[in-house]
């Protein structure tokens, strides 16, 4: 294949993945992986290191976004970043050492549960019990504003919260993904925080997080000029037109019929790093 | 909290999120630029990715980057842009350090700095061998 024939298909891969995966967040680092490993032969080693690339850019840009409207704690992204940082280079540590088809493993798991996750009814943990004492000492309690009203909310269980945050940060440094399922359920169900909190908070952790571990892939020679240069514009571009769409569709069908295509693609992952194919 | 501190806290926010935005923007021109260079050279040769080969990719550190990026070869140029992109959010960290330190919450300051520290760390080098 000529270097423009794949530049040209990696680009709409790239859209497609950034697309969907912000219709159903999923985010585009899941998809862009199986498709340039399973369907264009690239070795899983570049497909982490330019998917790791798009995580920064399209968390970056809607960190933006979400950081204006107030609904970010600074505080909790700032604290917990301590533990992404730390576990995101450790990821991409033992990346170097893990044979690629553990590593493919790994992923295909954490894809379907990724996608599991998707689907599933979210549940309201918020609490105005302000006796944790980590919470206090980090000054981690915080408000945000619900149709123009200040509304306090209150953190609890910082240690679990933070132990969460250091295996999503291993996660996302061993497989090139934001792991944004993993944040959230640190932030939502141990830490307690409200949705619109805990998601922006984690988008806005995921693009340090990922610039910690994309300083270890470069180092490595993992990131590859004419890899992630298609795979960081398309995605980018991709998601961007997906979050102005998510806001007027319903996507409840749409996450269906996705967690069914990312659960074949997974297991197909699975299977070929199980049967040796990486 | 007092409604001044709140309103200084919403004008950083706010420089914050126009900081990421025109990092972004400006790391994916200088790729887009980097790419079309990349394909004029490039465009009619075999890609080889099949397998990783830790030589193949030659412009591998912060320093190998700034020094051949002025050369306007496609693949450079593509990288320093990435760079660029890599930095943002850390640009991002040193802000918020920044911000609290005129906040006076020295608590942060110390949480910013042990998250920095710990990419810089990475950034020379020290955990990619």
């Amino acid at each position: 294949m000529s270097v423009l024939v794949f530049t040209l298909i990696v680009l709409v891969g790239a859209f497609l993945a950034g697309f969907l995966g912000s219709l159903t967040g999923l985010g585009g680092g899941v998809i862009i992986i199986p498709l340039l490993t399973l369907g264009l032969g690239v070795d899983i080693h570049y497909a982490i290191g330019a998917s790791i690339i798009s995580v920064i850019a399209t968390s970056t840009g809607s960190a933006a976004a979400y950081v204006k409207e107030g609904l970010t704690n600074m505080r909790i992204g700032m604290f917990l970043e301590i533990a992404t940082t730390v576990g995101a280079i450790l990821g991409a540590v033992i990346a170097v050492y893990l044979n690629a088809g553990y590593v493919a493993v790994i992923f295909g798991c954490i894809l379907i549960f990724s996608s599991l996750m998707t689907l599933k009814k979210k549940v309201d943990h918020t609490t105005l019990d302000y006796t944790s004492k980590g919470a206090q000492f980090f000054k981690l309690n915080g408000s945000y504003p619900v149709q123009g009203v200040e509304t306090p909310y209150a953190v609890k269980n910082v240690a679990g919260g933070f132990f969460m945050m250091l295996f999503a940060g291993t996660l996302s440094g061993l497989l090139g993904i934001g792991s944004g399922a993993l944040k959230v359920i640190a932030m939502d169900n141990i830490m307690r925080l409200p949705f619109k909190v805990s998601t922006t908070t984690s988008n806005f952790m995921m693009g340090v997080t990922a610039a910690a571990s994309a300083v270890v892939y470069l180092h490595r020679g993992q990131i590859d000029p004419g890899i992630a240069m298609p795979v960081c514009i398309g995605v980018l571009i991709g998601a961007t037109v997906g979050a102005k769409v998510l806001v007027r569709t319903k996507t409840d069908k749409l996450k269906i019929v996705f967690a069914v295509v990312v659960t074949i693609l997974a297991v197909q992952m699975i299977y070929k790093g199980l049967s040796g194919g990486f | 909290m007092d409604q001044t501190k709140n309103i200084n806290d919403r004008d950083i926010q706010s420089l914050v999120g126009n900081l990421l935005r025109a990092g972004v923007y400006i790391s994916m021109a200088i790729v887009i630029l980097g790419g079309i260079i990349y394909l004029f050279d490039h465009s009619g040769e075999k890609i080889n990715y099949a397998t990783f080969d830790f030589n193949k990719v030659s412009l591998k550190t912060v320093e190998a980057i700034f020094s051949e990026v002025l050369t306007f070869k496609g693949a450079a140029v593509v990288q320093f842009g990435l760079l660029m992109l890599i930095f943002t959010p850390i640009a991002r960290v040193l802000m918020a350090v920044i911000s609290f330190f005129l906040e006076k919450d020295y608590l942060y300051v110390l949480i910013g700095l042990i998250v920095l520290a710990i990419i810089m760390i990475s950034l020379s080098g020290g955990f990619a061998h």
